[in-house]
């Protein structure tokens, strides 16, 4: 049961509209307009900055909050990030009229953006940077929908952190910084100024978060002299308490515990607008010792713990995902900022890590049901049935969440790409699905890769038919091949030529953050920044991969396996007719789509004609990505998630040789294509398990199910079997949705009604309402699966 | 019908060999191998071809997958006891006791339904029965006294599963273009006749279920 508190902060954050807020941007321009950023080095400017910004914004602690700070002045007032995409009046007149994740402009804040902001950052931002600095080429194809670019508008993130922060404060940082100094050779190093400035700025970083916790002790202290009513005061003697403690000393106590991580959340989204947030990673796991040394001295009830942690939930849900806008937007249109708590997997030393408090945040996220965080279960062979079962009923309780992993595989992931075994076993998931050592690597997502328009580039010998301009190569025209092999051939060049195109960008991309935006907060977070003394956008970090995330492979396998089988098999279609069908989009042609759709191999079957396609599209993307070296010291790896561009993609591709007409979304994850799974969930999860998960960072696999199959236990036991059989497969993920069409239609019909009604999209859940009726109509169509 | 792309006009059903019907369900070995699951031949009436059925089971024996056979054991002895051999569960549909209304419901006596079960029971076969409840058609106070009677006396059987009674085959009916059947009329039996029912037979020694 939630106590009254919670329900009440709870209610604040569901029902307070998203809006935007002018203060950090303001602040920013003041600051630089101040020339305090003249004559000092990149870094420093950067840490002189978040200082500012954390010494001057607003400081807001909510009636019957226990843990405290927000990021904006109050709870889902949003910041923007000028340095990054300076928003015109048009965006903001957009973002507050749009009807997927609007944000309400206020007549003044517009004033002080078109006054202030939008004249001062004209020029200067990392959006303006990173287009000017790209090829015609690679406009060509991020204008087409061949890949999207994340970079443009957000900052490099999907960090996670460990435990650091638990063992240590922040001066015990600093004092590691000073050492770092002091060490520093001016004589033999020729990067040792560069590293000065650079741990001078974390340096700097470090006493901002102090300053900033102790802004909100005093803000506390003021409160507590002036309540009434003698509990909250003494709560507010507590807050002011634990905020001058932490983060500047190592925790104390459980409380104190979940503050500190929450300072350095609100740091790290403050510094930068960092795609996919910032994420406390395994929770369970860095909890338990303050949590089981309170409980044992009485200092802490399991009732209060709980109730901790749902404040410690609400403060997530009151930052919505900075605005994006344009492509950007359409590839990841959400609220959503993708923190994924871990629970369970294994402890380094390889036993089961389940505790007390991974069954408790289970039951925190089954009562909050909230959009943010997102929750997730690591589950290893090591795992007990009852923890997976546990997971499962929440599951059931239908929004989606939590999401299961595999700790298995992950492990062997990580191992694969070079990671040592004890940092394999403290990392995990975060944002979708992607893997990271927590606290030690940078693993940035870059863009997503649309394959079924890379095979539609290839069918019209490089040319977009939707704007008839040659943007790939030219492959030959597909008339002329006189096999699949042929066809296969064409279309590995063209992916090897997107995929080049997209890796430069990167690189010259990667450059300008490490360059322009340094993050010294962050870079202080992660292990090796401190001892390398370079930032965490420069290889400062041990680790630093970077990822094209595919997408469409159900797509692109159906409509490979269509061509093959009709017309180099059976021969009951030449190529021409098909590609005059595409060309006219099936329009008088609708027998020959009914044949496409109906009669021809598709993945998710478990039917080696079609899966055999699947793994070759996948081993293709891999050969041409997996390995290859980014301007960090690390490599590129290979990863297949979608969010939400499957549909933005899907609008961008033409009619495909499945039978799908064009601007239809494309296949989300690695699921079959909506509706071409026919044969139930254990033969999906054959299918996908071809592939091998072990060569990536990430899959991802949406089943749903109406929720009378899972009524009861014996539904839960199958469920557990249907996922131990996929992770015995070698599978990365697996996700469900537990509603049924009706429901879904219905509220499609009175989104009113049905407000509250969370659905799994892709790695996230999101208000179903919220999200368009394209992609409600996409998760309708996903198959429901009746029967096992 | 190959020629309907559009799938408005569907064959259910399709000729298969013993080797193509066991690709299938090899497929599914990895999900046995975890829920401790297997393989069920139902119908139809799986013993309508029990060559056939016979010749599935002995290569399900090889592969140690286990075999469920889910029968109205309106059958020929012979063949039933030939595959029996083969069979680690019988799951055996009893409709009702009484032959006259046996009749009535299903056009044939339950004479050899009722000797069949006695033979495999005998033979010390696993078994759990079947009973489909039918509102108003088999669920008076005598139907269930004599189901019960009757199946506590078969030595071997202990377990009983009542399938309510579902609406779901009306749609399939009229796919395959039948008359409107005496059973549209019936209903859903409520939870409160279920648990009524479930309580009755119990008394008799056997553990009952709800649902197969």
């Amino acid at each position: 049961m939630m106590s009254k508190r919670v329900k009440r902060l709870r209610e604040q954050s569901v029902n307070t509209k998203p809006y935007i807020s002018a203060e950090r941007a303001e602040l920013l321009t003041d600051f630089y307009r101040s020339g305090a950023a003249d004559g000092v080095s990149t870094p420093i400017a950067r840490a002189l900055v978040f200082k500012y910004l954390l010494e001057n914004k607003t400081i807001c602690i909510n009636e019957g909050e226990l843990i405290i700070g927000e990021r904006g002045p109050a709870p889902k007032a949003t910041p923007t990030y000028p340095e990054l995409c300076n928003h015109t009046i048009e965006d903001l007149e957009k973002l507050n009229s749009r009807k997927r994740t609007p944000f309400l402009v206020s007549e003044d804040d517009k004033r002080i953006y078109c006054e202030k902001i939008i004249p001062f950052w004209k020029g200067k931002t990392m959006r303006e940077r990173v287009f000017s600095a790209m090829s015609k080429e690679w406009k060509y194809a991020f204008n087409s929908g061949v890949f999207t670019e994340f970079m443009e508008q957000r900052a490099p993130g999907h960090a996670i952190l460990d435990n650091k922060i638990y063992h240590k404060g922040l001066l015990d940082f600093r004092q590691e910084i000073k050492n770092r100094l002091d060490n520093l050779d001016y004589f033999r190093d020729p990067d040792a100024y560069a590293k000065e400035q650079e741990l001078k700025a974390m340096e700097i970083a470090a006493d901002a978060l102090i300053i900033f916790a102790k802004r909100h002790s005093k803000k506390a202290r003021e409160l507590a002299e002036v309540e009434k009513d003698p509990q909250r005061k003494v709560e507010l003697e507590k807050i002011a308490d634990v905020c001058s403690h932490v983060p500047a000393h190592l925790p104390r106590d459980f409380w104190e515990a979940l503050q500190i991580y929450w300072f350095v959340h609100l740091g790290v989204i403050t510094e930068l607008n960092v795609w996919d947030s910032f994420n406390p990673g395994r929770l369970d796991q860095h909890l338990y010792p303050f949590y089981k040394k309170d409980l044992e001295e009485g200092k802490l009830s399991k009732e209060f713990a709980k109730e901790l942690l749902q404040c410690f939930w609400i403060k997530f849900n009151n930052q919505p995902a900075p605005p994006k806008v344009d492509i950007t937007e359409k590839q990841s249109s959400t609220y959503q900022d993708f923190a994924l708590i871990n629970v369970g997997g294994l402890k380094e030393d390889g036993t089961d890590a389940v505790n007390e408090l991974s069954y408790l945040i289970l039951d925190v996220l089954e009562e909050m049901r909230l959009i943010q965080p997102s929750g997730c279960i690591q589950l290893s062979s090591k795992n007990l049935d009852r923890f997976l079962k546990k997971g499962i009923e929440v599951v059931k309780a239908g929004f989606g969440q939590p999401s299961i992993f595999n700790t298995d595989v992950i492990i062997q992931e990580f191992l694969r790409a070079g990671k040592s075994m004890k940092d394999a076993r403290a990392g995990g998931p975060s944002g979708c699905v992607t893997i990271s050592v927590f606290g030690k690597e940078s693993c940035t997502l870059t863009g997503y890769c649309n394959w079924p328009k890379i095979f539609e580039l290839t069918l019209n010998n490089g040319v977009d038919p939707q704007t008839g301009k040659q943007i790939g190569l030219q492959t030959g025209d597909p008339s002329n091949f006189a096999s699949f092999d042929e066809l296969m051939e064409a279309y590995k060049k063209q992916l090897k030529y997107f995929v080049d195109l997209k890796i430069k960008g990167n690189n010259i991309i990667e450059r300008l953050y490490a360059d322009y935006m340094p993050t010294p907060l962050m870079s202080l977070l992660f292990d090796d920044c401190i001892a390398k003394a370079k930032d965490y956008h420069d290889g400062g970090p041990r680790y630093n991969s970077t990822y094209i995330q595919g997408v469409g492979i159900g797509t692109l396998t159906d409509s490979l396996s269509a061509v093959k089988y009709h017309v180099f098999d059976t021969k009951k279609l030449t190529m021409e007719q098909l590609l005059s069908s595409l060309r006219n989009n099936f329009e008088a042609s609708e027998k020959i789509r009914q044949m496409l759709l109906n009669k021809t191999p598709k993945y998710g079957n478990d039917n080696d004609y079609a899966d055999n396609i699947a793994r070759a599209v996948f081993d293709a993307y891999f050969e041409v990505l997996d390995g290859r070296p980014n301007t960090k010291g690390g490599e590129y790896r290979v990863n297949l998630l979608p969010t939400t561009v499957h549909i933005y993609f899907g609008r961008v591709t033409g009619a495909t040789p499945d039978g799908r007409k064009a601007g239809e979304p494309l296949s989300d994850g690695i699921s079959p294509s909506q509706g071409a799974d026919k044969n139930g969930p254990t033969a999906v999860i054959k299918s996908v398990a071809k592939i091998d998960h072990v060569k990536t960072g990430g899959t991802l696999l949406n089943q749903k199910f109406m929720p009378q199959l899972l009524a009861d236990k014996a539904g839960t036991d199958k469920l557990a079997h249907l996922v131990r059989t996929y992770f015995k497969l070698g599978g990365h993920h697996i996700q469900f949705n537990v509603v049924d069409a009706k429901t879904l239609e219905e509220a499609q019909r009175n989104p009113e009604k049905y407000r509250n009604l969370i659905v799994r999209v892709a790695g996230y859940s999101d208000y179903f309402v919220d999200i368009g009726k394209e992609l409600q109509d996409e998760i309708i169509a996903r198959t429901e699966h009746r029967s096992f | 019908m190959e020629a309907c792309y559009s799938q408005a006009l569907r064959l259910v059903g399709r000729k298969m060999t013993v080797t193509q019907v066991m690709k299938e369900i090899e497929k599914d070995m990895v999900f046995y191998d975890e829920s401790e699951g297997g393989v069920t031949f139902s119908g139809g009436e799986p013993l309508m071809q029990s060559n056939f059925l016979h010749s599935l089971l002995k290569a399900c024996e090889k592969l140690e997958i286990h075999t469920a056979v889910d029968t109205c054991g309106h059958v020929n002895s012979d063949p039933l006891l030939k595959i029996s051999k083969h069979v680690d569960l019988f799951l055996y549909d009893l409709k009702v006791i009484n032959d006259k209304k046996h009749k009535k419901i299903t056009g044939v006596s339950n004479k050899l339904i009722l000797e069949n079960l006695k033979k495999l029971s005998h033979n010390g076969q696993k078994i759990i029965v079947h009973f489909p409840l039918i509102p108003s058609i088999n669920d008076d106070e005598q139907d269930i006294v004599e189901l019960g009677t009757f199946v506590s006396s078969l030595k071997n059987v202990k377990d009983l599963s009542i399938l309510p009674y579902h609406k779901a085959g009306i749609e399939k009916s009229k796919r395959l273009m039948k008359p409107t059947d005496i059973f549209f009329m019936s209903h859903s039996p409520s939870s409160e006749t279920l648990a009524e029912i479930k309580k009755k037979l119990g008394t008799f020694g056997l553990k009952i279920q709800i649902g197969g």
